[in-house]
């Protein structure tokens, strides 16, 4: 099989099976999460506080006073990853090509330079992540498999990205449907895994601003 | 192809014949010198083998092919010094462009293999059926039968064209005559790839300078092409590139941007993945080249580049899965999801059922 045969199982056979696992993941882990239920509240609520949920699903995005001096690392590393990330999957110009295709929209695309500048900026930022939770006692505690496991392969589309647009390590054919076989892992893994905070970080946001809300905590 | 004119003994002798001066030659050199990416002292070295090479026996066989290649190689802008390098060649035996058929055709072709044993080059265009021998064939001989005979005697064998290189349009899925490469049946000798759908005339003329310089082929990368044609993409030297790197596409075959010379990229254009020097060198006397003339680069020098997708997708879109493809998947997440549930309901009441309820007094009783 030469690379080009590669690449072409990468954006055909291969893909279509990523998709249809993670299209089929991630829908059986929301029926799961949602079928699991909660039992009624009796409890009269201590205050009245309509909207405390959806509110809170913004202001846990912002950082508490306090935490830039406390948890740096964890703060700057975060954003940095998550804005970094974000910008190459949704404005790299053949990724909008790709949901263009998928779903009949698009939008319009960074310059390369700059998507490229952010690519380094979120690979830089798990290389400090993945630091601070080796050296950070209480994250190392915490820290499993899992969470080893949904760093790696995050971080390896972002790699083989890097490495297929700037011809590096293999030629680009090659590289670049290794890039696709790791976003494939990616999709693969992601609703097994704790990476499906993708799609549950908000409802979670959600229910605790709401449960919190009722005990009189609202945000 | 036989001169009724006196054939001279060498090359050296036939540009003198053709009055082509010395300059013109030493420039001739010096271009393919570059061509070949070899250090520019070679210049001179390589004007002086050529010079005194004798004239190159070439056989040249077509099989299951469109004549695109000798179309090609043929349509050199003349009276250009590669055309006349081409004819100061011996072109024993191309049933396209010989005079004579059948009988007298086959004769030539034995002819130039006795006497030029173990020396000549042989140029082959077309894959080779091995579905069944009568799917091609020349004077009743089969393709491979022709092959392998002629591949025997051959210093080295030239494959021009993606069809000769890698089994081509012939081979494109559901590949109905059970169509083959040069490579795939000969394996003990050096061959040469020229892929292109055609090929690159300069490509197939530096190749043969190569030969009669150094009596050698010239370095291959993995997929046996010469490296210093097929060392870099298309993309990587095309003029449409920094249009890529600022994100600016046209959009539509022909639109404003794609007159400014935006890039291809989201028309389909395989640049990107298609080592070749269509960029550099360009066609029709270095005029232009599909991507300037306003159309994608399809891929035509890669190995199964028909089944390597849709020529109008981009290459960051997936070959064929649909949304449709999404929600039936989808849809089977939420059969899945619902059967979880319903297990994981069942359990919780289960256990719910068999909780029994301790009493203060039962606690009691177990303490003493």
């Amino acid at each position: 099989m030469n690379p080009l045969d590669l690449l072409t199982f990468a954006r055909g056979d291969a893909l279509n099976w990523a998709l249809m696992l993670f299209a089929a993941g991630v829908v059986l882990r929301l029926f799961e999460i949602f079928g699991l239920g909660r039992k009624p509240d009796l409890a009269q609520p201590r205050s009245d506080s309509p909207g405390s949920g959806w509110r809170t699903m913004f202001t846990r995005s912002l950082p508490p006073q306090g935490l830039l001096k406390r948890e740096p690392v964890t703060y700057i590393g975060g954003y940095v990853f998550h804005l970094g990330l974000l910008a190459n999957i949704f404005f790299f110009a053949p990724h909008i090509e790709f949901f263009r295709n998928m779903f009949g929209i698009g939008w319009p695309g960074l310059p390369s330079a700059m998507v490229d500048a952010s690519a380094v900026a979120a690979i830089a930022a798990l290389g400090v992540l993945l630091a601070h939770r080796l050296t950070n006692p209480v994250k190392r505690m915490l820290s499993g498999f899992g969470d080893y496991l949904a760093w790696a392969v995050t971080l390896l589309p972002l790699l083989t990205g890097y490495l297929a647009y700037h011809h590096l390590l293999f030629e680009y054919t090659l590289m670049l449907s290794l890039h696709l076989f790791s976003v494939e892992l990616l999709l693969v893994l992601l609703p097994f895994t704790k990476l499906f905070h993708t799609f549950s970080v908000f409802i979670s946001r959600w229910y605790n601003g709401d449960i919190f809300g009722r005990k009189g905590v609202a945000s | 192809m036989k001169h009724t004119e006196v054939l001279p003994g060498s090359v050296g002798e036939g540009l003198q014949q053709r009055g082509v001066t010395r300059r013109e030659f030493l420039k001739f050199c010096t271009a393919m010198t570059a061509m070949l990416a070899l250090p520019p002292a070679m210049a001179s070295v390589m004007a002086e083998a050529i010079a005194k090479a004798r004239r190159q026996s070439v056989i040249w066989l077509s099989f299951q092919e469109c004549t695109g290649c000798t179309e090609s190689i043929t349509r050199s802008h003349s009276p250009t010094l590669e055309t006349l390098i081409f004819d100061l060649i011996s072109l024993d035996y191309h049933h396209t462009l010989q005079a004579a058929s059948g009988e007298a055709a086959e004769h030539a072709r034995a002819l130039a293999m006795q006497d030029n044993a173990g020396k000549y080059l042989l140029v082959v265009d077309g894959s080779i059926p091995l579905g069944d021998p009568g799917y091609s064939t020349i004077a009743g001989i089969s393709n491979y039968d022709m092959l392998v005979e002629t591949a025997k005697g051959a210093a080295a064998i030239v494959a021009v064209g993606t069809c000769a290189t890698y089994g081509g349009l012939p081979k494109a899925d559901p590949n109905p005559t059970g169509a083959v490469a040069v490579s795939d049946i000969i394996k003990d000798k050096p061959i040469i790839n020229v892929p292109g759908c055609p090929p690159i005339p300069v490509v197939m003329t530096g190749v043969l300078a190569h030969f009669l310089t150094f009596g050698s082929i010239p370095e291959l990368d993995d997929l046996g092409r010469p490296k210093s044609f097929y060392g870099e993409t298309i993309h990587d030297r095309c003029y449409r590139r920094p249009f890529y790197d600022q994100g600016k596409f046209a959009q539509t075959f022909d639109d404003e941007a794609a007159r400014m010379g935006w890039c291809l990229f989201k028309l389909g254009c395989k640049g990107p993945v298609t080592y070749n020097a269509c960029a550099t060198t360009k066609w029709n006397d270095g005029t232009s080249f599909p991507i300037q003339s306003g159309h994608g680069c399809i891929g035509c020098s890669e190995p199964n580049f028909w089944d390597a997708g849709p020529l109008y997708k981009a290459l960051s879109m997936p070959v064929s899965a649909t949304s449709a493809m999404l929600g039936t998947a989808a849809a089977v997440g939420a059969a899945a999801g619902v059967a979880i549930t319903w297990h994981n309901r069942s359990t919780k009441a289960a256990a719910r059922t068999a909780h029994e309820k301790v009493t203060a007094q039962e606690l009691l009783r177990e303490e003493k």
